[in-house]
C-alpha cells in the first residue's frame, strides 16, 4: 500500500481504516467475479435434461443364451451379454491376483429379485478404459479377442468373458454400470 | 525496429485523419517504409502466406456457417446439402478443409525456419511465445472443425481426444464431462464445438496483431542470425518485400489450388463421409496429417513409469512437445542465432525434422510392433533435440558469424565488403 506517500495529506488517517477498505474494495471485486463466473463455468456441465435420460429400464426377457443386447445409457453403449456356461466357467477360471485390473467375476455381478447373483448376465459399460472406444464382441461374426471377450480395434485392447482388461493398452477393467434388478427380466440401468 | 515515422499526409483529408486517428501512419511506417533486413530468403515468406490462410479460413468458414446446422441429426445432412445444393457450396466447403491442411503446411514450415535461423532468441521470446500459442490455437481451431460433419471420424475423435483428459487423476472424469456437456459425446458437445470453432479464429487474428507488433519492434530476424546495424543491413519492405510476399503467396494458392480442384479428399479420410455412430468404433481412428506426430508422441507411452499410467504419461507428453517449445528461448543456450554458424547443432536440427515426419508417418500406423518402436525412437529424439541445445550451447564451437548482415551478404555473392556507409541501400523506393 502506497497511500501514505500518494496522498500525503492523508497521513493523520489511520492506516487500518484505508487497509481496510481497499481489502473491502478487493473482496467485494473477487466475489462478484465469481458469481458471475460460476454460471458461466456451470453452463457447460450436463444440462436438466441430459441428467434426466440418466437411468433406463431394459427389458431382457427376449435375450437368449450366448446373445448379446447393445443399448444406449447416458449416450454410450452398454453390453447385455447372456453368457453361455464355458463363457462363465472361464470367467470364474484363474486367479483374480494375477490381473492388471484385480477383480473378481462375482464383485463384477449384482444379485437379482431374489437375492442371488446372476452369473448368466453380464452388464458392461461398451468404453474401452483405453481413449474411449467401443470394443467389439457383441455381434455374431465379431473379434472377440484372444480371451474370448471384447476385443477394442482402436488401440487392440482384449477383454475376457467378464470385461476384465487382459492384453492391450487399456489400464482398467469395462466399467459396470449402476443397475438393478427390478424382476427377473427387467433391469433398471443408472 | 522502432525508427522515426517518414510518413507525410499528402491530402488535406490525410492530414486531417492523422491528427485524430492515425492509422495510415501506422500502416505506411509498418507496411511501406518498414526497414527490413536485405537478405530474407524465401522461408521468410510464409508469414505472409499465413495471414492469407487465415483470411481465407475466415471468410470461407463465415459462409459456411450460414449453411450448417450444429445439431447431431442436422449436422452430416447440412454438410451434404453444402456439397450437393448450396450455390458453390463445394467450392467453398473444399477451400475451407484443404485450407486447414494448407495453413498446417504453412505454419510448420514458418516455425522450422524460426527454428533454424534462431528467431526465438532475445530479443524475440515474446514474438516467438504469441507464435505458439496461435499454432496451439490453431489445433484447438482444427480438432473441433475437424468435429462438426459428424462423420464416424469426427465422432470417435472427439471421443479419443476428449477421453485423453479423463487420464487426469481425481479431476479428470469431472472436467471431461463439463467439456462434453454430457456423458459422452453429444449434441450439447457439437454445438459448443461449433461456437468455439467460430470463436478461436477471431482470438487467433488478435494474437497475430500482437504477433506481428511484437515483430516490429526488434524487426525481422534474418538468415545470418545478426542484428541490423545500420542503413545498408536493410530495405523498405515495400516494394522489396511486398513483391517478394505477393510472389510466394501466388505460387502457394497455386500449390493450395492443386488441392482444391484435382484431389479434395485426398488429405482427408474416408470414413468421415459414413455419419456418426456412436455404437460402433471404426476399426482405425486417426487424426487429420497435421497432428499425427502428437498422435504418434502420445500412442507411444506403453508401460507405467514411476507409478503414473502408460495413458497419462501419453497424455502428458504430448501437451509437452507443445509447450517445451514455450521455454525453448531459455533451452537453447547459444548466444549465435543462424545454424549456419553451428554446424553441430545444424545436423540436430535437421535429425529433429527427420524426427517429426517419421512421427507423423508412425501417428498414421497401428500403434503396434514395429510401427510403436518407430513412434517411440521419434519421441525421444523430439525431446532430445531440446536437451541437445541446452547443452550443446555450453559446450560447442561456433564458426565466426558475419560482421553485418551486409557483410553476410557480400561474402555469399563472393564480393568484397563494400564501406560501410548508409548509401548503400537503393534509397530511390523512398
Amino acid at each position: 500500500m502506497t497511500d501514505s506517500s500518494i496522498h500525503p495529506g492523508a497521513a493523520g488517517d489511520d492506516p487500518n481504516r484505508r487497509d481496510f477498505i481497499h481489502i473491502m474494495a478487493a473482496a467485494t471485486g473477487a466475489v462478484g467475479v465469481g458469481a458471475v463466473a460460476w454460471p458461466f463455468i456451470d453452463q457447460m456441465n450436463p444440462a436438466a435434461d441430459t441428467l434426466a435420460l440418466a437411468s433406463i429400464d431394459v427389458d431382457i426377457s427376449s435375450l437368449s443364451e450366448g446373445q448379446e443386447l447393445t443399448v444406449f445409457w447416458r449416450n454410450r453403449p452398454v453390453y447385455i451379454r447372456y453368457r453361455t456356461a464355458a463363457e462363465i466357467d472361464a470367467a470364474k477360471a484363474g486367479d483374480a491376483e494375477t490381473l492388471r485390473d484385480k477383480q473378481t467375476d462375482e464383485a463384477r455381478l449384482v444379485a437379482g429379485p431374489d437375492g442371488q447373483l446372476k452369473p448368466q448376465i453380464l452388464v458392461l459399460e461398451g468404453v474401452c478404459t483405453h481413449l474411449g472406444c467401443a470394443p467389439k464382441g457383441g455381434k455374431v461374426g465379431d473379434v472377440k479377442g484372444d480371451y474370448e471377450g471384447w476385443f477394442c480395434p482402436c488401440h487392440g485392447s482384449h477383454y475376457d468373458t467378464s470385461g476384465r482388461i487382459r492384453k492391450g493398452p487399456a489400464p482398467k477393467n469395462l466399467p459396470v454400470p449402476p443397475y438393478a434388478y427390478l424382476s427377473d427380466t427387467v433391469i433398471k440401468i443408472g | 525496429m522502432s525508427h522515426q515515422s517518414t510518413y507525410e499526409p499528402k491530402t488535406g483529408f490525410e492530414r486531417w485523419l492523422d491528427a485524430r486517428l492515425p492509422i495510415v501512419r501506422l500502416a505506411y511506417d509498418s507496411f511501406v517504409d518498414f526497414q527490413t533486413p536485405k537478405n530474407l530468403n524465401m522461408w521468410y515468406t510464409f508469414g505472409g502466406i499465413l495471414a492469407v490462410c487465415l483470411v481465407i479460413q475466415i471468410v470461407t468458414g463465415i459462409v459456411l456457417a450460414m449453411h450448417y446446422s450444429p445439431t447431431t441429426t442436422g449436422a452430416f445432412d447440412s454438410v451434404e446439402r453444402i456439397m450437393r445444393d448450396v450455390n458453390y457450396g463445394w467450392l467453398i466447403r473444399y477451400i475451407h478443409a484443404n485450407g486447414a491442411s494448407m495453413f498446417f503446411l504453412a505454419v510448420y514450415i514458418h516455425i522450422f525456419r524460426g527454428l533454424y535461423y534462431g528467431s526465438y532468441k532475445a530479443p524475440r521470446e515474446i514474438l516467438w511465445i504469441l507464435g505458439v500459442a496461435i499454432f496451439f490455437l490453431m489445433i484447438m481451431t482444427a480438432f473441433m472443425g475437424y468435429v462438426l460433419p459428424w462423420g464416424q471420424m469426427s465422432f470417435w475423435g472427439a471421443q479419443v481426444i476428449t477421453s485423453l483428459i479423463g487420464a487426469l487423476p481425481l479431476v479428470g472424469e469431472p472436467i471431461q464431462t463439463w467439456l462434453l456437456g454430457g456423458f459422452g459425446v453429444d449434441n450439447a458437445t457439437l454445438n459448443r464445438f461449433f461456437s468455439l470453432h467460430y470463436l478461436l479464429p477471431f482470438v487467433i487474428f488478435g494474437l497475430v496483431a500482437l504477433h506481428v507488433w511484437a515483430l516490429h519492434v526488434p524487426g525481422n530476424n534474418n538468415p545470418a542470425g545478426v542484428e541490423v546495424s545500420s542503413k545498408s543491413d536493410t530495405v523498405p519492405f515495400h516494394p522489396y518485400y511486398t513483391v517478394k510476399d505477393a510472389f510466394a503467396i501466388v505460387v502457394f494458392l497455386m500449390l493450395f489450388a492443386v488441392f482444391v480442384f484435382y484431389m479434395p479428399n485426398v488429405l482427408g479420410h474416408t470414413d468421415n463421409y459414413i455419419p456418426a455412430d456412436p455404437l460402433s468404433t471404426p476399426a482405425h481412428i486417426v487424426p487429420e496429417w497435421y497432428l499425427l506426430p502428437f498422435y504418434a508422441i502420445l500412442r507411444a507411452f506403453t508401460a507405467d513409469f514411476l507409478g503414473i499410467p502408460a495413458k497419462l504419461l501419453g497424455v502428458l507428453a504430448m501437451f509437452a512437445a507443445i509447450a517445451v517449445l514455450f521455454v525453448l528461448p531459455w533451452l537453447d543456450t547459444s548466444k549465435v542465432k543462424s545454424m549456419r554458424y553451428r554446424p553441430v547443432a545444424r545436423q540436430f536440427f535437421w535429425l529433429f525434422v527427420v524426427a517429426c515426419l517419421a512421427l507423423g508417418y508412425f501417428g498414421g500406423q497401428p500403434a503396434e510392433g514395429i510401427y510403436l518402436i518407430g513412434a517411440q525412437i521419434g519421441t525421444a529424439l523430439y525431446f532430445g533435440y531440446f536437451a541437445v541445445l541446452f547443452v550443446l550451447g555450453l559446450v560447442e564451437k561456433p564458426d565466426a558469424i558475419p560482421a553485418s548482415i551486409a557483410a553476410s551478404v557480400h561474402k555469399q555473392h563472393k564480393r568484397p565488403a563494400p564501406e560501410p556507409i548508409g548509401g548503400a541501400v537503393p534509397q530511390a523506393a523512398e
